[in-house]
């Protein structure tokens, strides 16, 4: 377990820069689905693939403090049941951390499965279950309204986190390739 | 004392674990206390590397086999970790905006204090003790945002000083500064150094610059190996410099090529100990003998700027009516401080800005209601950073991208790619991934995937930043290669061996202004320019006055004539 | 383009003079006391206290228009999708029906869905001023410290300190990128289909996060070269000691926190005051 967790400065820098991106994307750039009031944040696929490449520690940090940053900006003040959702997503990502043959140029089949296996579950848990929750004990919203929202949040950031998380872990190894494997034409 | 190294390096040998061969080959090096050491080489040489075993990133940050010996103050590095040498040796990193953590300069230069648990009150005390060292007490409430490439230089300086460390270890420090804010940088150091007695070691490849003031020793490394630990007046009046791919100052290169064979008894190091003694009727009658290269450049208006004005808020006018024209085939570079409006100039011909007055015409057609795109067919631009400008993973496809986004067939692509990639002599990488490729050939792809449009004009910044001499050539030669195929080619730079070398014409900047569109020469030998547009004079101009030629314009122009000529091209 | 994040700006109020910490103990114990409470009276003299407090501090409305436009949209879209999924929630929780006109379907108006959905609308809007508060009178080098100084690792309080530091700069970095993909003829207008935005926007993203880990790895290298994590703790240049006005604003803090509380506990029995009954 303690490969997930060990904290570098290596990591701390990365937490600051990547809750700096996913704050950016957060705030801009979204992506409108056809559901009205809901959009793809493209941000989720970016804390994703932090957290595959520096860990849960990082991955968690950038979905906290970037969402929680974000939402101070724009409303004032934090929507914390979501924020602490989207810290504990990009936390669980994390557990792809060195799981997969990305740092070693290898990103394919397998483990593009695991990857999106472990996303799809963080999206759940986050989503489903403690956005929710915490929606009800924090704020006593309804129900009904809350699992519903819980819901569509679950298929949308698994969608961005899938789509744009594997683009980048697919890229990112890519430049991983060894140099002796290539030859001039 | 004096007689016990501080730093002593023996039969050092390192090898990065993902490299096949050591990049450190047996190191034998010794420095004492209180020297001013220069580390010279060209990229690739190994001299980062041996600043990283120095302060110890290696092995803390980078992995590899160590063998023989690094003992700093007596104490073997292997056996220290990267805090306890942190606190002898002190690390001025080349790019002041990483080292810059903290939200303001004060935040900044406590750093090291504050990972140290030193008291807030203390902590005051030593921040405005030493800030004022470097002439920043002043801005300790500034953000990075607020500062120069030079403050914040001046700041990542004092951040290392307030450990009160014995050796300061300089990462190419003119790196990103221009000429001279890089002079100053090149003072402050050296007033510290006589000031604090502190060992200083400089790492950089631009050594001209560095020898604008002192230096004891000069260390030349090229292929891991030390070629040559001299003086400078030694290091300049031998082969060696040439030999590795750095380039010599200017005023030696001139005598050369006067004729005049260098040597030590004429202290050539530095320009202002330079004893030409008897000689100056041969660099007298050099200068007579060159032909005055004639410019017969008189095309029509290609593309011209009349009357710009632009401002982001309503108080200050970044760009205040700029008028200038340039003509097909031309090579002009655009200069003058940071915050003078060069990029936000190329940004408003480009499209990505719009000017608030005044009307830019294409060939006598008034582009202004061209968006991003369609101007884009007409004038290209080349972001400073090829890692900006890159976003496929594949050579093809990045070149083929903007294509691709026109719709154009698949078919035309691949003429139109295979030309670019045969222009650019970027064929035999086509199926390599970008990311096993050098910045330099980096640099080329990104200049290829803007040919594949096709347009009449490029603009580039700063092509040749952080590029050591061989790149740096190796990168304009290509340049000018394209301008030869009839494209116009527009530098912003502050670099003035690329000004002077292979533009014919500079437009200079200062607070959003024209203040002179002349030769290269001219500018560089105008005092009141120069200041103006933070350029510094080259040593071309001190040379002529040593030699006691009036017109020093002349002389700078009929060097470059000189070089355009004979010289320049015989070298490659 | 804004250089700083938040339009923090220094003027010499007895707020801007509080400690960050203060600022952040203070704005943590009330927005909790009125998450935590369904009080419309209490809420109500927490919003009072809180405008009274903005205005104080002397934040002028151009400074928040955008934030207040934000937040009026939320919650305007929070109330109508509340009512639609949920038109009885009132009378679930009150326990008693008050109809007063029957709309379509299973949706009629009650007395009490108009009293919880309003309660909660003021429930929000009141965290609204507080959150201001603190972003707009604390300076941003004071921030991580404040993060540290109630507990937080400092470690994780500097990760904060750094996205505040570099995040102008990414945001500049990617405007730069944008500009420079639009010239090869990106489109980001609407026109384009959905699986393009979602190509377009990564070609735009791809050279932000590589050139971004290039960076990661140069300033962890120079934090590392000045000693960072070296020990347990560390201190802060910027952070402001306490003095009697910090104490007292905490006071009054813990006060209004411990009085919601008690309100909850001993006069409504719940987290609701129920007029109903």
């Amino acid at each position: 377990m303690n490969k997930y967790f060990k904290v570098t400065t290596k990591t701390i820098v990365a937490t600051g820069l990547g809750a700096a991106i996913f704050m950016l994307l957060f705030m801009y750039v979204k992506i409108p689905s056809p559901i009205p009031e809901t959009s793809f944040q493209t941000a989720y696929g970016i804390s994703a693939f932090f957290a595959t490449i520096y860990g849960p520690i990082a991955g968690g940090l950038i979905g906290f403090i970037g969402h929680g940053l974000s939402d101070a900006l724009q409303y004032g003040s934090p929507w914390w049941s979501w924020v602490i959702a989207s810290g504990l997503s990009s936390f669980i990502f994390g557990f792809a951390y060195k799981n997969t043959g990305v740092e070693d140029g290898e990103f394919k089949g397998q483990d593009i499965v695991k990857f999106n296996i472990i996303q799809v579950i963080g999206n759940i848990i986050a989503w489903m279950i403690v956005a929710p929750v915490l929606d009800i004990v924090i704020y006593a919203e309804p129900v009904k309204l809350v699992f519903a929202q819980g819901g569509i949040a679950v298929i949308m950031n698994s969608i961005s986190a899938g789509v744009i998380g594997t683009f980048f872990l697919i890229a990112y190894s890519a430049t991983r390739t060894k140099k002796g494997s290539i030859s001039k034409k | 004392m004096n007689n016990q190294p501080i730093i002593e390096f023996s039969d050092f040998t390192f090898q990065y674990y993902s490299q096949s061969e050591p990049t450190l080959h047996n190191i034998n090096l010794k420095i004492y206390p209180g020297e001013k050491i220069l580390i010279v080489g060209p990229s690739g040489s190994g001299k980062s590397t041996l600043g990283h075993c120095l302060n110890g990133l290696i092995p803390f940050s980078y992995k590899g086999d160590i063998s023989g010996s690094l003992k700093i103050d007596g104490l073997e590095t292997k056996e220290l970790d990267i805090f306890k040498l942190s606190k002898s040796i002190g690390t001025v990193l080349q790019d002041s905006d990483g080292q810059f953590v903290g939200l303001t300069v004060g935040e900044d230069i406590a750093f090291s204090l504050e990972n140290d648990n030193v008291k807030n009150s203390i902590m005051r005390e030593r921040v405005e003790e030493v800030s004022r060292m470097v002439d920043m007490n002043n801005f300790l409430t500034s953000s990075p945002y607020d500062l120069s490439g030079g403050q914040k230089q001046r700041t990542a300086l004092a951040g290392v000083m307030i450990d009160d460390v014995d050796v300061l270890l300089f990462d190419e420090p003119l790196a990103n500064l221009d000429p001279s804010t890089g002079k100053k940088a090149i003072e402050i150091i050296d007033s510290i150094h006589k000031e604090s007695k502190k060992t200083i070691i400089i790492i950089e490849h631009r050594l001209e610059d560095v020898l604008h003031q002192d230096i004891d020793r000069v260390i030349l490394i090229n292929d891991g190996r030390i070629l040559a630990d001299m003086n400078p007046h030694e290091l300049v009046s031998s082969s060696v410099l040439v030999d590795n791919g750095i380039r010599e100052p200017l005023y030696i290169t001139a005598l050369k090529y006067a004729g005049v064979k260098v040597n030590e008894k004429m202290m050539p190091g530095y320009i202002w100990s330079l004893k030409i003694e008897d000689k100056d009727n041969k660099i007298l009658n050099w200068h007579k003998s060159i032909k005055e290269e004639k410019i017969i450049l008189e095309s029509n208006s290609f593309l011209r700027v009349e009357d710009i004005s632009f401002s982001y808020t309503s108080k200050r006018k970044v760009l205040e009516e700029i008028s200038f024209d340039i003509k097909e085939g031309e090579m002009v570079s655009i200069v003058g401080k940071n915050g003078a409006g060069k990029s936000t100039l190329s940004k408003i011909i480009c499209g990505f800005e719009k000017q608030s007055k005044g009307n830019i015409y294409y060939k006598n057609n008034n582009i202004k209601d061209m968006t991003i795109k369609e101007r884009a067919e007409i004038i290209g631009f080349v972001m400073q950073n090829p890692n900006q400008m890159i976003s496929e993973n594949m050579i093809y496809d990045e070149i083929a991208l903007g294509l691709r986004l026109r719709n154009i067939n698949e078919d035309e692509i691949k003429e139109k790619v295979d030309k670019v990639l045969k222009i650019c002599g970027l064929s035999p990488f086509v199926d390599w991934p970008i990311s096993a490729l050098s910045y330099g050939q980096k640099k080329r792809v990104t200049i290829a995937t803007i040919l594949a449009l096709d347009p009449k004009i490029i603009i580039l910044d700063e092509p040749t930043a952080g590029q050591d001499y061989k790149h740096y050539s190796e990168i304009m030669e290509f340049l000018k290669e394209i301008n030869s195929l009839g494209i116009t080619v527009i530098f912003i730079t502050h670099d003035m061996h690329l000004m002077l070398e292979y533009t014919k014409r500079a437009i200079v900047l200062s607070d959003g202004k024209i203040i002179a569109d002349d030769k290269p020469s001219v500018i560089l030998t105008d005092k009141n320019i120069i200041d103006n547009a933070n350029l510094k004079e080259t040593s071309l101009f001190n040379l002529a006055q040593i030699v006691g030629i009036e017109d020093e314009t002349k002389f700078v122009q009929g060097f470059i004539d000189y070089e355009r000529s004979v010289g320049f091209l015989n070298e490659k | 383009m804004k250089n700083n994040l938040f339009s923090y700006n220094l003027v010499d109020t007895p707020i801007h003079r509080l400690s960050g910490l203060t600022k952040l103990i203070a704005f943590l114990l009330l927005t909790f006391a009125v998450m935590f409470s369904y009080d419309i009276r209490v809420i109500i003299c927490v919003m009072i206290f809180s405008f009274y407090i903005l205005k104080v501090s002397q934040i002028k409305f151009s400074q928040i228009k955008l934030m207040v436009i934000y937040v009026g949209l939320f919650l305007i879209t929070n109330t109508i999708i509340t009512y639609l999924f949920s038109p009885e929630e009132g009378v679930g929780i009150y326990g008693t029906r008050h109809e007063i006109v029957h709309l379509i379907g299973r949706y009629s108006l009650t007395m009490e869905q108009i009293f919880y959905q309003t309660t909660k609308f003021l429930k929000y809007a009141s965290v609204i001023p507080l959150g201001i508060i603190f972003l707009l009178t604390t300076n941003p080098s004071e921030f991580a410290s404040s993060l540290n100084r109630v507990g937080v690792n400092y470690k994780a309080a500097y990760a904060v300190a750094l996205t505040l530091r570099y995040f102008p700069d990414i945001q500049r970095e990617y405007v730069d990128i944008s500009l420079a993909q639009q010239a090869r003829g990106l489109d980001l207008s609407s026109k384009a289909k959905l699986k393009d935005r979602f190509k377009n926007a990564l070609l735009i993203i791809v050279p932000l996060i590589f050139s971004t880990m290039d960076r990661i790895e140069l300033i962890s290298n120079a934090m590392d070269l000045r000693g960072f994590g070296k020990c347990k703790t560390r201190t802060w240049y910027n952070s402001k000691s306490m003095n009697k006005g910090d104490f007292i604003a905490i006071g009054i803090s813990i006060l209004i926190f411990i009085g919601t509380i008690l309100v909850s506990i001993f006069i409504n029995k719940s987290r609701f005051y129920n007029p109903f009954i």
